[in-house]
């Protein structure tokens, strides 16, 4: 067989660079980039937790803004996109303020335990939660009882942030599925499905994908979440092994946490190319076949 | 899509309801068909809450299917709008303002009434007759206290009842009332945007025709759409809607965007506390709002325009809907708009209790069958508004001064009034005012002048404070009462013109008390999407009760610090000019007034 030249796809054209100001640095960040974008490239670290890169931003959660001069307010980096001539600061007192506030807020209303990136924004904003319930502990939360309605994964709402991203995941953004929305509003909004149906009567197929996404731990495979009610959950004694699934042809990348010997929960990871770190039922939730061994029986 | 649907099946009636405004489920369409027509969401929800007084899971299930919208995503739309209920309601439904204004009228001991009569607001149960429920503000200021009377069933109704007394009260939910049409107190040094409010049938387009109307639309046709941009923006008119940006570069960018289609809306969700003036527009020059909304498309270039009037405003939506009908009738709009070969038409869309859905982007979000959240900006409205195209958004009282403009031409228009604040104002005045109502004035008049136009404060009363602007607003202290009416002078004053609410509290006010409903509203209006907003709305609530209490002086200190300290953050870090703005009061009450100082200082 005579082959050709492999055939190259067009060059693209470089894209046009912006220049904008980052705390006093000029840089040069390409056009469509976002400030977060070319917070990262300058090495600034910004807070996130409504962010993904693989889910469109909704800028709600309001950790990442920042100061732009000739704007009135705040802005989001996660979704601002760069113009040029941009002067933007990332640390000024205003951001601190705003950031730890916004971490205040968050933490004095809802449980941050399995949140440790949360909990470290906390940490290096100064945010101090019990200020708000000091005098008599009227500080209103979202405290509420864990859903347990199937056996695949649990519903702690009591540490959800309203971030949006398993909505997001069960939308467009992933899986198409749209078992849960929003309903509701302002303190009282909170994920729902329909009239607030369990799980089973609902539109949902345990693909998992809005356990991946969630920053707090509010969704938890079953299997972590009774690890950690016994206090045997132990994150350092674990090991990931990552591995293809074997159900189907598509080859997704699977990681599994393991922990005395069982496989304790899977995940893929965010910068897979076949993933962008979503997976389905049987990729996320069917490993139990591999650890089938005679003592268990 | 494919959808997944519980098992709950819609009755007769809620098909009816249902079908009755997308036609019978045989002839209708399914796929990307239906999920184009998901801006009937809405509408369709109002069908059900109309016919059955609240929405079952088997009727959102029938919806869904219908519209092709997943269950849950109809739910979390349901579930935003204070008018419609998830959970069996009785069909007729009371709902009473207990809103700063009424406040000042006597509400509390009207809702104490009720709830001795017919228990707690709404915890009748579901077979009763009836139920009531406390509301923000209903835009009844001018007639406080004020309620609003729904009941659902094949003649459904929606009434305003202002003023009310407890024997109202009753009889509305005993279901023998009926609405009083009060025609509303107007005055003014100058009537313009005024001149026909009481004076012309609202319900007849000759008698809009022989005061002046249409004239201004043959006036557009014979200017051209370029020059009526030129002269809008001679006028130097800007927005009434509280942000008062220039509606003729606002007009320009939306004109001059390449993108097609556009779209023109009216922004008729007037719910600031304390507002009624677009609410008196609609109900009593209808035709001047729908003349002014077929210029301004022809200006910048529409087919089709939405008017997106709040829920609780039952007889604007009804002679709104008659102006449409009656114009399109007789040619004023449709295909061929005075046989000037221009094609426009109108569509009514009546929101359901979210005072978020006036942010302009929230209300796009509405119209399109979504929950009432504010985007994020940019992109803006003029490049990406309704349906993601570029979109000319107006409020009611803006867009009414258009026809002024191109009678009297924008250079004439623009020497009423001062420089920088050009033409007449609509304010709304209520509380401790001698004759609540809506007054018109030049920019410039001063705050004293127009409250001794309304007969100054009332009775013997002695004035503690005004509220200008609503809830988003401000107080000024009595002492502002040489401060001009212009933007620049309420500015430089640390308060703002907003919606035009100028609300007088006398000294018999508890001020800290106003303090907390408004810091309630904000807290049971933020749609919830942003932390900032979402929490902050019920910190500073919080703050408020704890400062109202016995605490420690440290205690009272730290909580007026905090207060403080909320405000910069939600008006830092909002995504929207709810969040962005709800602790102006309290900001004004401390800087203007003084309140909370000695806390502080402790």
């Amino acid at each position: 067989m005579i082959r050709g030249p492999i055939p190259q796809a067009p060059a693209q054209p470089p894209k046009a660079q912006v220049e904008i100001t980052i705390d006093g640095t000029a840089a040069r960040i390409p056009e469509g980039s976002t400030i977060l974008d070319a917070c990262k490239s300058l090495g600034v670290e910004t807070p996130t937790l409504c962010f993904l890169q693989s889910l469109t931003p909704v800028n709600a959660c309001r950790v990442c803004v920042v100061e732009l001069e000739g704007s009135r307010v705040l802005v989001p980096a996660c979704a601002r996109r760069v113009e040029p001539g941009m002067v933007i600061h990332t640390d000024s007192e205003r951001v601190r303020h705003s950031r730890k506030m916004v971490l205040e807020f968050l933490a004095s209303s809802v449980d941050l335990s399995t949140a440790p990136d949360a909990q470290r924004f906390c940490e290096r904003y100064g945010a101090d939660p019990a200020r708000y319930a000091e005098s008599d502990g009227s500080a209103a939360t979202v405290e509420q009882p864990v859903k347990i309605d199937n056996q695949l994964y649990v519903r702690d709402y009591s540490k959800c942030i309203l971030c949006y991203k398993c909505v997001e995941a069960c939308g467009v953004d992933a899986q198409n599925t749209f078992a849960i929305a929003v309903a509701g509003r302002g303190f009282e909004a909170h994920i729902s499905t329909e009239y607030d149906v369990p799980l089973p009567d609902s539109a949902c197929v345990y693909c998992g994908n809005c356990i991946g996404v969630c920053p707090t731990g509010a969704l938890m495979f079953s299997s972590e979440h009774e690890l950690r009610a016994r206090g045997q959950w132990n994150e350092a004694e674990q090991t990931a092994t990552e591995t293809i699934c074997s159900y189907c042809g598509v080859g997704c990348t699977l990681t599994l946490h393991v922990q005395d010997n069982s496989i304790v929960k899977v995940t893929s990871p965010i910068e897979n190319d076949v993933t962008s770190g979503h997976l389905c039922v049987k990729g996320r939730f069917g490993f139990s076949y591999v650890q089938n061994r005679p003592d268990d029986v | 899509m494919d959808l997944h649907y519980t098992a709950d099946v819609a009755t007769d009636d809620e098909r009816a309801a249902v079908d009755g405004l997308l036609g019978p489920a045989r002839n209708g369409v399914s796929g990307a068909a239906a999920r184009r027509q998901r801006h009937l969401l809405l509408p369709v929800l109002h069908a059900l809450a109309d016919r059955i007084g609240w929405i079952s899971a088997g009727a959102l299930n029938y919806v869904s299917r219908r519209l092709d919208v997943a269950p849950a995503e109809a739910y979390g739309v349901a579930t935003f709008y204070a008018l419609f209920s998830t959970t069996p309601r009785p069909p007729r439904v009371l709902h009473v303002c207990d809103d700063i204004a009424c406040i000042d009228a006597g509400a509390q001991a009207l809702c104490s009434a009720l709830a001795s009569t017919f228990g707690p607001a709404g915890e009748s149960g579901p077979d009763a007759a009836a139920t009531w429920l406390r509301t923000p503000c209903l835009g009844l200021c001018d007639r406080a206290p004020a309620a609003l009377l729904a009941t659902a069933g094949a003649q459904h109704a929606m009434v305003q009842l202002a003023p009310v007394d407890a024997e109202d009260l009753a009889r509305a939910m005993t279901g023998t009332s009926n609405g009083a049409g009060a025609v509303p107190r107007i005055g003014g040094s100058e009537l313009r945007l005024l001149r026909r409010v009481g004076k012309v049938d609202p319900e007849s387009i000759d008698a809009y025709r022989a005061h002046d109307g249409y004239s201004a639309l043959r006036e557009a046709f014979e200017l051209g759409p370029g020059r009526i941009i030129a002269e809008i923006t001679a006028s130097k008119l800007l927005g009434r809607g509280g942000a008062a940006f220039p509606t003729g570069r606002k007009m320009d960018a939306v004109a001059r965007a390449p993108e097609r289609p556009h779209y023109l809306i009216c922004n008729a969700d007037e719910s600031e506390p304390g507002t009624f003036k677009d609410r008196i527009l609609m109900e009593y020059d209808p035709y001047a709002i729908v003349e002014a909304m077929t210029i301004a498309a022809y200006a910048v270039g529409c087919e089709r325009g939405f008017i997106y009037i709040r829920g609780e405003y039952p007889l604007a939506a009804h002679r709104i809907g008659h102006a449409v009908a009656q114009a399109r009738r007789h040619g004023f709009l449709g295909n061929d708009i005075m046989s000037r070969g221009f094609r426009f038409d109108i569509e009514v869309r009546r929101g359901a209790g979210a005072y978020i859905c006036g942010e302009e982007t929230a209300l796009f979000n509405s119209i399109e069958g979504k929950r009432g959240e504010p985007r994020s900006k940019p992109p803006f409205p003029v490049q990406a508004g309704l349906f993601g195209k570029p979109t000319q958004i107006n409020n009611v009282e803006t867009l009414a001064n258009i026809p002024l403009i191109l009678l009297e031409g924008g250079a004439a228009y623009a020497r009423i009034g001062t420089p920088d604040s050009t033409g007449t104002r609509l304010f709304c005045l209520s509380g401790a005012i001698a004759h609540p109502g809506l007054y018109e004035v030049p920019h410039g008049t001063t705050l004293g002048a127009l409250i001794e136009m309304a007969g100054g404060v009332r009775g013997q009363e002695r004035l503690q404070a005004i509220l200008l602007g609503g809830a988003a607003g401000a107080f000024v202290p009595p002492g502002a009462l040489t401060m001009p009416l212009t933007f620049e002078d309420a500015r430089a004053a640390g308060a703002t013109l907003g919606s035009g609410v100028v609300m007088l509290f006398s000294e018999r006010v508890d001020l800290p008390a106003i303090l907390r409903r408004i810091a309630q509203f904000f807290r049971d209006e933020s749609c919830g999407q942003c932390v900032p907003c979402r929490v902050g709305t019920v910190r500073q609530e919080e703050a408020l009760h704890r400062l109202a209490s016995d605490g420690t002086s440290a205690g009272r200190k730290g909580d007026v610090l905090l207060l403080d300290e909320i405000g910069r953050a939600m008006r830092d870090a909002s995504i929207c000019g709810l969040g962005q703005t709800a602790a102006n009061v309290i900001d004004s009450a401390r800087k203007n007034l003084d309140l909370f100082t000695s806390e502080a200082q402790q």
